[in-house]
């Protein structure tokens, strides 16, 4: 127990980044508890209030309560964070895997990642939203896809340096087929980068989502992404600005917090690493 | 040094065939007939069969993407399915207010960012050094949009200072028009020179900590001297890298924040777009910005040379 | 405390005295003392040689009389470094205001470093970088500094100074940036040069050049120098005195014949006892083990006393005739260097042209050479990590097909290989215990119960607590991971073992011991090695037939007696009159010329010239048409 709290003194940005995500992820799971009112009710009557007693940050537009869409906000941006974080993780290692082994299909891989990394992130996902129907599934996939050219040249990368390191060699000398080679000795030892990278990664998709929901290119309406209700709530941002602050402090309070968390994962892992991530 | 400029150059080819290829076979792609997709949602069936006819959507693949593709080459990138005006009409008309704020972050951003890096990894390990990482962290992660909101409500409401929303183009005046941009250029900034600050400040730290630097510092060479002769010139070229690599941020940004200050750019246009599903003019945009992202990083790849005399072709 | 001319007094000729110094990294309770009231002192025209194994303080103390050491983090807590000027008042380095350092740093002392690879600024030319230091201290325009640094590359003999002046740190060889290292130190003609193991990184005959330079320098310019260094070969070679360091402290000082002929303590007499002396071998025809007084394992301490004397029992002559075990015959490597717009091929790395040699049943063929030679590529070739462009291989008389995998897999499970660096030799992600049982697994000879049984049995076999067979690599020390690599390889049960370079790595006294655990394995398991080395003392302790390697061809071949006593190549008398012998009685006069070492790239279609070789004695085959480069 003193070794952990040791660690975690030495690295202050995990303890609190994962502190913070840690609540967020409370609060998401607790919402219906959290939040006591409908986060979907309308209630046109109540449109549009400042913060008081009844409705602590405001209603929007349609009278919904701002609280509680912030609260359940949490779980649109959290789900597609992680969703993306796992997803690009998993494919771009397997890409990335293959892309340093095989020589063909890395000519190619490279070629098809480099043309994705050169459109920029908010227009690939637009590119993919604007042909296919709103919706969280979609927009998940249209922001891993934007993720994974991101992972593969990490992966790739470690995969063509870890191979000429003598204890690769050495596994070969031995006998070892490609397969071990690639599971026992190069995917172990890209799984520290990796990491990091993927932390880093939650945090882009949840930017990239709020952005999509914020002009209009994300979520549906209707499901209170944070993105979402700072949207609703730009006409009238100048004269009551709670429709766009309380959505947007939670933003930035997440999204902060996986990049500490990220930061101090790669310093505690390798310091040298903050050259290339 | 003319058969690198011409074999980097060739290869930026392929990237570009691949992003072409993703923005037309994506509509391909896509669920649901083209057709149906480009002539709009109030069509007729002949609506729709006569654009089957006169884009050739009938046709093999190859040939109509080759087809597509020797236009775009020649600058015709389709006509907008909401107006009906060529693209690239549309997309000129615009193009000022967007490529005037990204110029001008990525100014301000490298002027500011690359001092703060460098003084940080001068300075590691003392309290300005973790109170430069904490900002940075802490503008890294607060969306650019988030940003332009306070901006504009510190600076434009509360002080009155700047406009906030609006473009007021050249030809009323430069500084009128540089004064509408002022907002979201520091609002981009914002993420732009916390990605650079970090990685210049991690660079310069990595390459004092090199044996060439001992190797100064026993000859008498100073601590001016040892920060901006010895070490800055190999710090950089991961940081250049990173200023090339982050045009793609820059991009994104810029989208975003046209919207959060109202400026008629290129953002703003692919966000209308979006809401009609006006693909062409999406289509235009992602190549203008794809090959822009290309040029600038080709330019940076050729910038090295400068840099860093080992590397060759 | 001024020196005036007129006394004429040792004391004059004194130019640093050192008291009482000491050092620590850290703060608090994870201090750590690097030196430890360290006395030295050095004169005009004198050499002090530090030698000590790694961690024993020697590269700290260099440092801390340049005051670089806070710099890396180090702190001087005691003593005086008093350094007296030429002309001028005597000055405490360690007390002395930075501005004070600054301007003597590169004037009155400079220092060399061990790897000029990286210690030159990859971004400057050599001009700028030398050129630097003279603007700095002796306040000329840039014009008289250009002549300056024109003058001091002639005098460390670099041929066309003016071209050099323009050209950058990677476009040189290791010797020539040593050259210009060496002149950017001494531009300013200091009284005081520190050189921190400057030959280290460099090959053998390079090595012999740059220690005659320096020596030559000396002269010239009348100067101290303090001479760090592992290799007791190079002691013995340029140094008036002596000072052993052991973990911070200085455990023995004397002048160098005293120090060699009676050294007094024990960790000295255990370093004497593991460096190989070129020559001792004269008249002994068997691979030999150090006879160490200070044995890290007891059990072994035992085993080895026994050893020895069932070796000087036996007495056969140089000549092996058991069997041969591995043929090689006209074994070609090449590698391509690709260029210009389209990748064409442009160039080739002609590594290995047309080796062959034949590998008898239990005895140790050495492959010696300098870099670019083509020892290691062979090696690496015969275990199929490199892909081969001609060649038969056989293998106990069935010949094998190194670029078919089915045949390739049954020559491992004979033949393996350790490499030259410990720590990247095993996977940090894999306990010690597995990697020793990986090559079992892999080729199916073992697995479960019996692999650990097996695991725990090698261990012991290399000297390692089979206790610690859970541990993570990084929690051993560079010669025991040695020892896990080699344990490793004989997993298999492996016939022959290609040692590339597998002690070079290590410091001098465990490279003694893992020398001594190879001669022992032969003689209990009856292994073939093929030892690749460029350390002609250690293969003269261990070879049975030592090949000479020049330009990816073999040039002399024959029994470690024949080449050792009697070289015929002219290459090879070159190498060993490079070799340093740690025995200052030997002192040898070398040429202070200037050569390189020849590269193995050629053109497309140009080809090597390759003869078959003269028979010269028993088993003794020498080169006599011409390879290329200088021979």
């Amino acid at each position: 127990m003193t070794r952990a709290f040791k660690f975690l003194r030495r690295y202050p940005t995990i303890a609190v980044g994962g502190t913070l995500l840690f609540l967020l992820i409370l609060m998401a799971i607790f919402a219906p508890w959290i939040a006591d009112k409908d986060p979907m009710a309308l209630s046109p009557v109540h449109r549009a209030r400042v913060p008081s007693e009844r409705f602590w940050f405001g209603t929007d537009l349609l009278g919904r309560d701002v609280f509680a869409r912030v609260v359940y906000g949490a779980r649109i941006s959290l789900i597609v964070g992680f969703t993306v974080a796992f997803l690009s993780a998993v494919i771009g290692t397997i890409i990335g895997l293959t892309s340093g082994f095989v020589r063909w299909i890395d000519a190619i891989v490279m070629r098809v990642m480099d043309g994705l990394m050169s459109i920029p992130t908010i227009l690939l996902a637009i590119a993919l939203i604007a042909l296919t129907r709103a919706s969280l599934e979609n927009v998940i996939i249209a922001i891993t896809i934007a993720e994974v050219p991101r992972v593969v040249r990490l992966v790739r990368g470690l995969a063509l340096s870890l191979r000429e390191q003598p204890y690769v060699e050495a596994a070969i000398a031995a006998g070892a087929s490609p397969f071990r080679v690639v599971f026992k000795h190069i995917f172990p030892n890209t799984v520290a980068a990796l990491t990091v990278q993927t932390t880093y990664i939650c945090g882009l998709a949840i930017l990239a989502e709020a952005s999509l929901s914020f002009i209009g290119a994300g979520v549906p309406p209707s499901i209170p992404s944070w993105g979402n209700i700072m949207a609703e709530g730009r006409a009238l941002w100048q004269i009551k600005p709670h429709m766009i602050a309380f959505p947007a402090l939670f933003l930035s309070i997440t999204i902060l917090a996986i990049n500490m968390l990220g930061d101090g994962l790669r310093d505690a892992i390798d310091p040298r690493m903050a050259k290339r991530i | 040094m003319f058969a690198y400029t011409i074999r980097r150059l060739l290869l930026t080819l392929p990237v570009m065939l691949v992003v072409a290829l993703f923005v037309y076979g994506l509509l391909d792609l896509a669920p649901g007939d083209p057709a149906v997709f480009l002539a709009g949602e109030e069509a007729s069936l002949e609506d729709i069969a006569r654009i089957r006819q006169t884009l050739g959507l009938d046709q093999p693949f190859y040939y109509r993407f080759s087809l597509w593709l020797f236009n775009v080459l020649q600058g015709d990138l389709g006509n907008s399915l909401f107006t009906g005006v060529p693209v690239s009409e549309m997309i000129v008309q615009r193009m000022a207010p967007t490529f005037t704020l990204m110029i001008m972050t990525l100014c301000v951003s490298v002027l500011i960012a690359i001092p703060l890096g460098a003084l940080a990894a001068w300075r590691h390990n003392t309290s300005y050094d973790r109170g430069v990482m904490m900002v940075a962290v802490l503008s890294f992660s607060i969306p650019t949009f988030v940003v332009g909101y306070m901006l504009a409500w510190a600076l434009g409401i509360e002080m009155r200072w700047l406009p906030v929303q609006g473009y007021v183009p050249y030809s009323q005046g430069f500084w009128n028009s540089i004064r509408t941009l002022i907002l979201p250029t520091l609002a981009l900034s914002s993420v732009y020179v916390a990605l650079i600050t970090r990685i210049t400040r991690a660079t310069l730290l990595e390459t004092l900590s090199q044996d060439y630097i001992r190797t100064a510092r026993s000859k008498g060479v100073g601590n001016q001297n040892i920060l901006f002769k010895h070490a800055l010139k190999n710090a950089a070229i991961p940081v250049i890298t990173v200023i090339g690599s982050g045009v793609a941020l820059l991009i994104s940004g810029a989208v975003v924040t046209e919207t959060v200050f109202s400026i008629p750019g290129l953002g703003r246009l692919t966000v209308d777009a979006i809401l009609r599903r006006d693909y062409p003019i999406i289509q235009g945009v992602i190549l203008l910005f794809s090959f822009l992202y290309v040029m600038v990083n080709l330019l940076i790849d050729l910038l090295y040379r400068v840099f860093d005399p080992r590397i060759k072709y | 405390m001024t020196n005036t001319p007129s006394h004429n007094s040792d004391t004059q000729r004194r130019v640093l005295d050192v008291k009482d110094l000491s050092v620590v990294f850290g703060t608090g309770p994870n201090q750590v003392q690097a030196v430890k009231s360290l006395n030295l002192h050095v004169d005009r025209g004198e050499t002090l040689a530090i030698v000590g194994e790694s961690g024993s303080g020697k590269s700290v103390t260099s440092l801390a009389l340049m005051r670089l050491i806070e710099f890396g983090g180090g702190t001087i807590t005691n003593g005086e470094i008093l350094f007296h000027r030429a002309q001028e008042e005597t000055v405490d380095v360690r007390r002395a205001p930075e501005a004070v350092m600054r301007s003597m740093r590169g004037k009155d002392l400079s220092m060399i470093f061990q790897e000029p690879m990286t210690s030159l600024n990859p971004v400057f030319t050599v001009g700028s970088q030398i050129t630097e230091a003279i603007v700095l201290h002796q306040r000329c325009d840039l014009n008289q500094a250009n002549a300056v640094a024109i003058r001091i590359l002639d005098q460390v003999r670099i041929p066309d100074a003016a071209a050099m002046m323009k050209r950058y740190p990677h476009e040189l060889s290791g010797g020539m940036r040593q050259r210009v290292m060496i002149a950017m130190a001494l531009s300013c003609q200091p009284s005081v040069l520190i050189a921190d193991e400057p030959t280290t990184a460099l090959d053998v005959t390079i090595q012999a050049q740059i220690l005659q330079l320096i020596a030559e320098l000396q002269k010239e310019m009348d100067m101290g120098v303090i001479f760090i260094t592992h290799d007791m070969g190079v002691v013995a070679e340029i140094a008036d005195r002596v000072m052993v360091m052991r973990r911070g402290e200085v455990v023995e000082e004397n002048d160098v014949f005293n120090l060699f002929a009676v050294p007094q303590h024990i960790y000295t007499k255990t370093l004497l006892a593991a460096v190989p002396k070129l020559g001792s071998m004269r008249g002994i025809s068997q691979p030999t083990r150090f006879d160490l007084p200070m044995q890290e394992d007891q059990a072994h301490a035992r085993l080895a006393s026994e050893r020895a004397i069932k070796h000087s029992a036996q007495s056969k002559d140089g000549t092996i005739d058991s069997p041969v075990i591995l043929g090689v015959r006209d074994l070609v490597t090449r590698f391509d260097i690709r260029g210009g717009i389209f990748s064409r091929v442009q160039r080739r790395v002609h590594a290995v042209e047309q080796v062959s040699f034949d590998l008898h049943e239990g005895e140790t063929l050495s492959l010696v050479g300098e870099s670019g030679c083509g020892k290691t590529t062979t090696g690496r070739s015969l275990m199929g990590l490199t892909k081969v462009s001609g060649g038969q291989v056989v293998f106990e008389g069935v010949p094998v097909n190194l670029a078919q995998a089915h045949s390739l897999k049954s020559l491992r499970r004979n033949m393996q290989f350790v490499f030259q660096d410990p720590f990247a030799s095993l996977n940090p992600r894999m306990r010690v215990g597995e990697c020793i049982a990986e090559p079992m697994v892999i080729q199916g000879l073992a697995s479960g119960a019996e692999a650990s049984r097996r695991v725990a049995a090698l261990m012991e076999r290399v000297g390692l607590d089979p206790s610690t067979v859970q541990r993570w690599p990084h929690e051993f020390s560079g010669g025991q991971r040695q020892r896990i690599c080699i344990a490793r390889a004989l997993s298999v049960n492996p016939k022959v073992l290609i040692a590339d370079e597998a002690v070079s790595a290590l410091d001098v006294s465990i490279r003694a011991q893992i020398v001594n655990l190879l001669i022992d394995l032969q003689d209990d398991l009856g292994i073939s090695y093929l030892f690749i080395s460029h350390d002609m003392a250690v293969v003269e302790r261990v070879s049975h037939r030592v090949a000479v390697m020049y330009l990816g061809q073999i040039v002399e071949i024959g029994p470690r007696q024949a080449i050792f006593e009697s070289p015929q190549h002219p290459y090879t008398k070159k190498l060993m009159a490079a070799v340093p012998i740690a025995d200052p009685l030997f002192r040898r006069q070398h040429k202070l010329e200037v050569s390189e070492i020849p590269s193995p790239v050629r053109g497309v279609g140009e080809k090597p010239l390759v003869a078959p070789l003269v028979r010269v004695g028993e088993g003794h085959f020498v080169a006599t048409h011409q390879v290329g480069g200088l021979y």
